[in-house]
């Protein structure tokens, strides 16, 4: 099993509801996200070219954050997601400075938190939260494994990049092109 | 000959006939309470209790869900619900933060100084309603009930308008009508007997071709329209976005025409140019179903894409290019009529422009155009007769803008402000939900208006800057925390949805139905309110068309079937519509009756002067109106405006990014507060853009004060549309400034 998210950058609008839906669902604490959009521009007036796309924790297959964890709070959990005990966690914050994407954050009460890809949500069948508020149906989620999830058949049907993949992280966040 | 128009009339008029889709109870059989026990006592025990969202005009119905501890957790949107398909937008996501905003308005006020200064004092309910029933009371006797207006958004409206149609008067104004809406409204009236109303009728799920003009679908988050282009585009449908913005669809689009701002009309005539002198129009239908072609043919003749480039700028090889595109995938195309269409005063015309266009590309009625909505009809409770006012909402429009169909919320302001001219001035206000402050243009007059009125009372859940000069403050719960009147939609499929409380309202807050009856007892209209609870009320109606309270109370949408499946004309279909020929006028007899032109043309609009740029407002996907800048979550997302500006113009005046700077419009108004300069190539260097709704000016409002820059702030010059008396807002200039004397609070 290796969970993957796929996100369509010819759809996103960059609502946020992505942004919302996650801090609801997961009591992410005003003023921090687990998850953010972004908007990259080229071109002069009027040759333009702008892309949209809703990032989070990559869930890297291959992740500094976990290597450099001192206490071990940083793991792989269930099909490859990659999750932070709380209460593991001393909030050194060794896993924030590894990290290329800058996912993490230090949550006021005082442990690093980030995606969870809502495992919690997951193991019932359901989509992440992001997944199912999403207006656009941007976002696909689904087991990579397994050649008929979403995930995979939206893969195999279209270009798609990942993000800093001289990083050598193995992301599983896959932006369509 | 069968007409479909009269069929149709009569088909919403048997309401009893309405057969709901089955087995809706038993999919949602696991929504059930816990125990079967009365609903009516206690809604509580739900865990999930539905609602339709109140963040804007969409009304998505969702679920409120709690968590163990019986407090609000998050909403989602339902499944079942055709408005949003089980999504809500950022904004209904963020609906929860309303409830637990801490600045909220907690138990009534009565004013204790002069208006505008904010000094109240906290009162009574009964204190409250005393208050106003003895000024309504006055303002009866000396000048007569009519002297009283509603204005309202959102929907509390209901109450509070009958409670004022019981009282003599009908002036209910909503800005959604004048500020907004309006003139697409009159214009589809005109050409097809028929308006898009809401949510518009636009079939984007189907259609080959979407043309946006100045409609940033996406940043507006119409939620339906949204998730409908994201199906399209997967479809590979054409987006052609007409924006001097390089806005989100613009992005998306196989052509962004970067429009000269106010010069659309001139593109608009020319389209029509090419598809009529190339033969691209669709013959078949414009022969069966229009009145005036050959008329249309001759007027537009020289309007030719040369022509329209000098004054649109927009290349006329890309104007023959995307008239072909339309036509080619024609009739599944679309030329979106908007929303929020107020712009330069000649609105109405431009929006018949666009009426036009769609009908020579034969996608009304047409699969992938524009579908024929249903409307569900749930019967109301028979109120006895409201008394005759003596003058209504037309007479104080002085007699102008006979094509209106609703009261402007910008006229009921003007006939406050005492004139010669004015047949009656008004002399009570009753506001529901709107903040005119930030909602009519120019706030002076605004301002001006209230200063004139013997009573002004406000009902709102936030300190809006408009509660800031109200005599009473009335607090609302939020939407969360009540019932109101049940959503009544139009669509593919007519859909019903509840709202009822999740939790018990917080603080001395209270519902609208609650507020206006109490009213209406003070007042001896109790007449007009025979249910003594909400809940009553929407049983009746609901059992009217063999659903109750309790099993919407466990599904929270229902659909309704369409009679028939008339969504599209039939093949060969004589179809009758509702204007003075009976046909799709492309020539408006309508108009040229009230002494307008009867096809649209092109009227050069006032440009910037050196120095000024013009001031282009929209939307953020995260804010709406302005009535979410202090929302917990959604300041989270954006907390400010910004604006945007050409990294040309930054040069010449040596802005920055982030820098902060004040503005000056042409009239001299210098903004209260700062604003961020954002360095973009996304907009032409001679305009410059914001999201309207921020620059809050009232203290109250902690999160929001200050912050950003109010654009309605800077609307002082209002284009009126002679034709309905809409309120054009885009003849603004702007320049920057650094400093303001008035210096910051
Ligand atoms: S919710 Fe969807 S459309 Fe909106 S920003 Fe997130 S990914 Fe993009
Ligand atoms: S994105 Fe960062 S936090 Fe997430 S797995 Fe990769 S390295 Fe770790
Ligand atoms: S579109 Fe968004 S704000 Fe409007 S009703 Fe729907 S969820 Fe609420």
């Amino acid at each position: 099993m290796r969970y993957a998210m796929a996100i369509d950058t010819k759809k996103c609008v960059g609502c946020s509801d992505c942004v919302v839906a996650c801090q609801t669902e997961n009591d992410v604490p005003i003023g921090h996200c687990r998850d953010w959009v972004v908007e990259v521009m080229d071109g002069t007036y009027p040759e333009l070219e702008m892309e949209l796309r809703s990032e989070r924790c990559n869930h890297c297959e291959n992740s500094p954050c976990v290597r450099c964890c001192p206490t071990g709070a940083s793991h792989y959990s269930d099909g490859g997601i990659v999750l932070v005990t709380k209460n593991e966690c001393i909030g050194c914050s060794a896993c924030i400075t590894s990290c290329p994407y800058d996912a993490r954050y230090v949550h006021p009460d005082g442990y690093v938190d980030k995606c969870t890809f809502c495992l919690h949500r997951v193991k019932k069948g359901m989509q992440p939260a992001c997944v199912a508020v999403c207006p656009t149906k941007c976002m696909y989620f689904g087991d990579l494994d397994d050649p008929r999830s979403e995930v995979s058949e939206v893969l195999k049907k279209r270009k798609y990049k990942t993000l800093i993949p001289e990083a050598g992280t193995k992301p599983q966040l896959y932006f369509l092109i | 000959m069968k007409s479909r128009r009269q069929f149709l009339k009569i088909s919403s008029l048997s309401a009893a006939g309405l057969v709901f889709g089955g087995g809706l109870l038993e999919t949602f059989a696991d929504n059930l309470l816990k125990s079967n026990q009365s609903y009516f006592k206690g809604p509580y025990d739900f865990t999930r209790t539905p609602t339709y969202c109140e963040v804007c005009f969409w009304k998505c119905a969702g679920w409120v869900h709690k968590d163990e501890n019986g407090r609000i957790k998050k909403i989602i949107g339902n499944d079942d619900d055709p408005n949003c398909n089980g999504r809500f937008c950022p904004r209904g996501t963020g609906g929860v933060g309303m409830y637990f905003d801490e600045d909220r308005l907690k138990t009534p006020l009565i004013r204790t100084d002069e208006r505008g200064k904010q000094s109240f004092r906290e009162a009574t309910w009964d204190e409250a309603f005393d208050y106003i029933a003895a000024k309504m009371n006055k303002i009866k006797e000396e000048h007569g009930p009519e002297c009283t207006a509603l204005f309202t958004h959102g929907s509390g409206g209901k109450y509070f308008g009958n409670l004022l149609k019981g009282f003599g008067s009908n002036n209910i104004a909503a800005p959604s009508y004048a500020q907004c809406r309006g003139p697409r409204e009159v214009a589809f009236i005109a050409t097809f007997g028929q308006g898009i109303n809401s949510p518009e009728n636009t079939d984007i799920r189907d259609t080959k071709c979407l043309v946006l003009i100045g409609s940033h679908l996406g940043e507006n988050m119409h939620n339906g329209q949204v998730q409908e282009m994201s199906d399209a585009i997967d479809k590979g449908t054409t987006i052609i976005t007409v924006d001097p913005r390089f806005s989100t669809v613009a992005s998306k689009s196989k052509y962004w025409l970067p429009i000269k701002p106010s010069t659309d009309m001139a593109l608009l005539l020319s389209w029509m140019n090419v598809i009529i002198s190339e033969g691209l129009y669709d013959k078949e239908y414009i022969e069966k179903y229009a009145f005036g072609f050959e008329e249309l043919k001759a007027h537009v003749q020289s309007f030719t894409p040369e022509w329209a480039y000098g004054i649109t700028t927009i290349k006329p090889q890309q104007i023959r290019d995307t008239a072909r595109e339309m036509a080619h995938a024609a009739p599944a195309v679309i030329v979106h009529p908007g929303r929020h269409v107020t712009w330069y005063g000649d609105d109405t015309q431009r929006l018949r422009a666009v009426a036009i266009l769609n009908a020579l590309l034969g996608s009304w009625g047409r699969r992938g155009g524009f579908y024929n909505p249903a409307k569900a009809s749930v019967p109301h409770f028979h109120l006895p007769d409201f008394p005759t006012p003596n003058k209504d909402w037309r007479a104080a429009m002085g007699g102008k803008y006979k094509l209106a169909d609703l009261a402007l919320a910008s006229g009921v302001c003007e006939a406050t402000i005492p004139s010669p001219e004015m047949s009656c001035s008004i002399k009570g206000w009753i506001v529901n939900g709107t903040n005119l402050i930030n909602t009519l243009p120019d706030q002076k007059k605004t301002i001006a208006a209230i200063q004139a009125l013997d009573l002004l009372v406000v009902v709102d859940t936030m300190p809006m800057e408009i509660t800031g000069y109200a005599d009473v403050v009335l607090p609302e719960c939020t939407y969360l925390e009540r019932y109101d009147s049940l959503r009544i939609s139009q669509g593919r499929v007519p859909s019903i949805a509840l709202r009822m409380p999740a939790v018990d309202p917080l603080y001395n807050t209270k519902p609208a139905f609650w507020m206006a009856r109490e009213l209406a007892k003070k007042l001896d209209l109790l007449q007009y309110f025979p249910f003594e609870t909400i809940e009553e009320e929407i049983d009746w109606e609901l059992k009217q068309v063999g659903s109750s309270l309790e099993e919407m109370q466990r599904i929270g949408v229902k659909l309704m079937d369409r009679e028939v499946d008339d969504l599209y004309f039939g093949e060969d279909e004589d179809v009758e519509f509702y204007t003075n020929t009976g046909k799709i006028e492309l020539y408006s007899t309508a108009l040229e009756g009230e002494g307008f032109d009867p096809m649209p043309v092109f009227t050069q609009h006032p440009e910037p002067s050196e120095g000024f740029y013009r001031l282009i407002y929209g939307r953020a996907p995260m804010h709406t109106f302005s009535r979410t800048a202090n929302n917990p979550n959604l300041t989270d997302l954006m907390d400010e405006n910004t604006v945007w500006v050409n990294p040309k113009v930054a040069k010449e005046w040596g802005l920055k990014n982030d820098q902060y700077v004040y503005l000056e419009n042409q009239d001299g108004v210098i903004s209260d507060f700062k604003i961020k300069v954002r360095v973009t190539e996304r907009i032409r260097w001679d305009s410059v853009y914001m999201v309207h709704g921020f620059g809050h000016a009232d203290k109250r409002l902690t999160r929001a004060f200050g912050k950003g820059v109010s654009d309605t702030q800077m609307i002082t010059n209002v284009m009126l549309d002679p034709i309905m008396g809409g309120t054009g807002m885009r003849g603004n200039f702007v320049t920057f400034r650094f400093d303001n004397k008035k210096t910051e609070v």
